[in-house]
């Protein structure tokens, strides 16, 4: 059987995900030229809204009910956190030396690890997440869970959405302007606190929409699944250009399916067995990173050249 | 800047890390008399934070509760047993920091832990230098007391200063395959492992002798720990056409591997170490039945002995359960509290002025009957407890499903 579909689709639905989390590094850092690092506990705090949703929801509560109802809670669980992290944690930083908030990030990155360690109830273990029933569907030679399909769908529609909120809506174009001259946008009115706030809370929505599908992909969620997701999403945001949100998407994909395709068949290219595989795939991401980067530094679709460097 | 501010983050995450752990420390100076009572601290080092704390706060608790037992009865005249517990976070540096907090802490008399081998490494050299005793109640890495050398039968104690109530991987590793070869009747087995001391020291051991007792290992791969998505391995391990899946590892990556495996449409079970022998496993895995895991001693449930430990735990109101490794703790607990008695009884009753070492000199003639079985150590400081218990996930809990001594293929 030929497992080329199988690992593309594999690739792909893990890589989407990258992408709806590397939106808030992407948007934050195209705002104030933050690495906002606890946005993968930000992911993280969401996963665990929408489990609550689903505890105090009655037993026998038909998921699919459920979903949109998770997805709320776990929006305006991470976007409460994100915007509070804004409002205390990096405003009072913003004109403080680059080192300072991106330092703040990493600590607040800890702390909300621990906040959810010990007071969530019984979060010192991974905690079950709901899962659909029923086995896979066959798609173009490909098992695609039924759990995977969320993502599937969720990360087109949030792209679509956040490209026409930028384009078209008042907000959307004041973000842009921020972005290009935080100073001059000022003078023209725009209340750029108000349109950090809001890069800010959009990411986090988006992350929290990435937890969701977490959730159900893996079937549970863990105060320490930020981590290494945020990671990935921030590679992706750099692969993809940092401060370019298409690029952030394109980013994660590519991320994704070449994590995928290195685990698959790198170990079967002679003399290359020992390089294969799931222990090696994280090497040959970032060597992929490195390469893109090496060429095109601004990223795949990155237009601003390094001019803040 | 991108470069930069990496490096800049690492650098930073590490300094965090170190300054999490510096906050763990409790300093208890001063003269240990309790009134007519001498205090003796047994330390505990253990992950009590992370995604092994499940693990590694049903070890304090474990050893919390020995401690108590002693003391409730008196079963040492004279002396008040204390825990100081320290959390390890999983981290090898983290550990041996605890070594040295405990070394300089007076009345640590002995030391239970940690849970992974790994950072029992850091630890056994700064134990041994001082001469303050540890015992681990999870370490199974087989190195840790017999060297490098056992793998070509030239076994040399490590350390004197460390002994285990776990068994070892060789044991554990030629039991599994033993089980699977000769009981399940499973031929080919594809095999994983998390890279770790524990999961590769597992897994190199299953894989010896399997191929010896005539199995065949048709694929073998590595996971990161950290990672939720195996869907990319998985797909690799259906065209080897492997009867099973052997894990070197625990069960928080465990879980999601042998979900996903069932759910690519592979009807083939995932079979593990003490690592995924956690009632979390079957908790995190919608797929589980069928899976298979190995653990040291008989089943904690179908011993008498372990009846009083399991009333005890439950009487003493603990929040957390006791998961894998409870009973173990409380026999290395109490191996430290007979080790004290009988220290004490050759000084008059008192507890000598080089407590330390007359601990040690008493850990080789410790015998007593635990919670897992009859207890003492041999001339490597390993259990002389070898018996083994392989368990199947039935109804989403683990049953005990055959009970022996592994054959050394």
């Amino acid at each position: 059987m030929n497992e080329l579909p199988q690992q593309l689709a594999n690739g792909l639905i893990l890589g989407a995900m990258y992408g709806l989390i590397a939106i808030g590094y992407t948007m934050v850092y195209g705002i104030v030229q933050l690495i906002n690092f606890a946005h993968g506990e930000i992911f993280m705090v969401g996963g665990f809204g929408a489990l609550t949703v689903w505890l105090v929801l009655p037993e026998g509560f038909a998921l699919g009910a459920a979903i949109p109802l998770m997805i709320v809670a776990g929006v305006i669980v991470s976007v409460a956190v994100a915007t509070a992290a804004e409002r205390f944690a990096y405003r009072p930083l913003r004109t403080a030396p680059r080192l300072a908030p991106l330092i703040t990030a990493i600590g607040l990155s800890i702390v909300l690890q621990q906040a959810v360690w010990m007071w969530y109830p019984d979060a010192k273990k991974d905690q079950t997440f709901p899962q659909f029933e029923g086995g896979p569907i066959d798609i173009l030679g490909a098992n695609i869970q039924r759990g995977d399909l969320f993502v599937l769908i969720a990360a087109p529609l949030c792209m679509f959405a956040l490209g026409l909120f930028v384009t078209k809506t008042r907000s959307g174009r004041g973000m842009q302007a921020t972005a290009q001259d935080p100073d001059t946008a000022k003078l023209m009115g725009i209340n750029t606190d108000r349109i950090i706030v809001m890069a800010f809370a959009i990411g986090a929505a988006f992350a929290a929409i990435a937890a969701v599908a977490y959730g159900l992909k893996n079937g549970q969620v863990g105060f320490r699944m930020g981590f290494l997701m945020g990671l990935k999403a921030f590679t992706a945001a750099v692969l993809g250009g940092i401060g370019n949100i298409y690029g952030a998407m394109l980013g994660g994909v590519v991320l994704g399916v070449a994590e995928s395709l290195a685990t698959g068949y790198i170990g079967d290219i002679p003399g290359m067995d020992l390089f294969g595989g799931g222990a090696w795939k994280d090497v040959w991401a970032f060597a992929l990173l490195i390469l893109v980067l090496l060429f095109r530094p601004q990223g795949l679709l990155g237009e601003r050249v390094a001019d803040r460097a | 800047m991108r470069q930069r501010s990496i490096i800049a983050i690492t650098a930073a995450l590490a300094a965090g890390s170190l300054t999490l752990t510096a906050c763990g420390s409790r300093d208890e100076g001063g003269n240990s008399s309790n009134g007519d009572k001498t205090t003796v601290v047994i330390g505990v080092d253990a992950p009590l934070t992370g995604d092994l704390s499940a693990l590694g706060l049903g070890i304090k608790n474990s050893a919390d509760l020995a401690a108590k037992t002693a003391n409730k009865k008196e079963y040492v005249k004279g002396v008040e047993f204390k825990i100081e517990a320290l959390d390890d976070q999983a981290q090898p540096s983290v550990g041996q920091q605890n070594a040295q907090k405990f070394i300089s802490n007076k009345d640590v008399l002995g030391v239970v832990g940690p849970l992974n081998s790994s950072v029992s490494q850091q630890m056994q050299k700064p134990f041994n230098d001082a001469g303050l005793t540890q015992v681990s109640p999870a370490n199974t890495g087989t190195e840790l007391t017999q060297g490098d050398g056992w793998k070509t039968g030239n076994s040399v104690r490590q350390f004197k200063t460390f002994f285990r109530t776990a068994t070892t991987d060789e044991i554990q590793g030629a039991f599994a395959a033993d089980y699977l070869y000769n009981q399940a009747k499973i031929k080919k087995v594809y095999l994983i492992d998390d890279q770790k001391t524990y999961g590769a020291g597992l897994a190199a051991s299953f894989k010896t002798n399997f191929t010896k007792f005539g199995g065949q290992i048709v694929g073998s791969d590595h996971i990161n720990p950290d990672d939720r998505d195996f869907n990319a391995v998985v797909a690799k391990i259906k065209k080897t056409g492997a009867e099973a899946l052997y894990y070197g590892g625990e069960y928080p990556a465990a879980a999601p591997l042998s979900q996903q495996l069932k759910d690519s449409g592979q009807k083939i079970p995932l079979m593990g170490g003490d690592g995924i022998y956690s009632a979390e496993f079957p908790k995190l895995n919608k797929k589980a039945e069928g899976d298979l895991a190995t653990s040291v001693g008989k089943p904690v449930e179908q011993l008498d002995s372990a009846k009083t430990f399991i009333k005890d735990y439950e009487a003493a109101g603990y929040e957390d359960d006791y998961e894998a490794y409870g009973g173990l703790t409380y026999d290395a607990t109490w191996a430290i509290i007979e080790a004290v008695k009988l220290a004490v009884e050759g000084n008059d009753g008192k507890v000598p002025s080089d407590g330390r070492k007359a601990v040690l000199d008493a850990m080789a003639k410790v015998k007593f009957d635990g919670v897992t079985g009859t207890i003492s150590f041999d001339e490597f400081g390993d259990t002389t407890n070898h018996t083994m218990t392989a368990y199947k996930v039935k109804n989403k809990a683990w049953a005990p499903e055959f009970s022996g001594e592994p054959k050394l293929g």
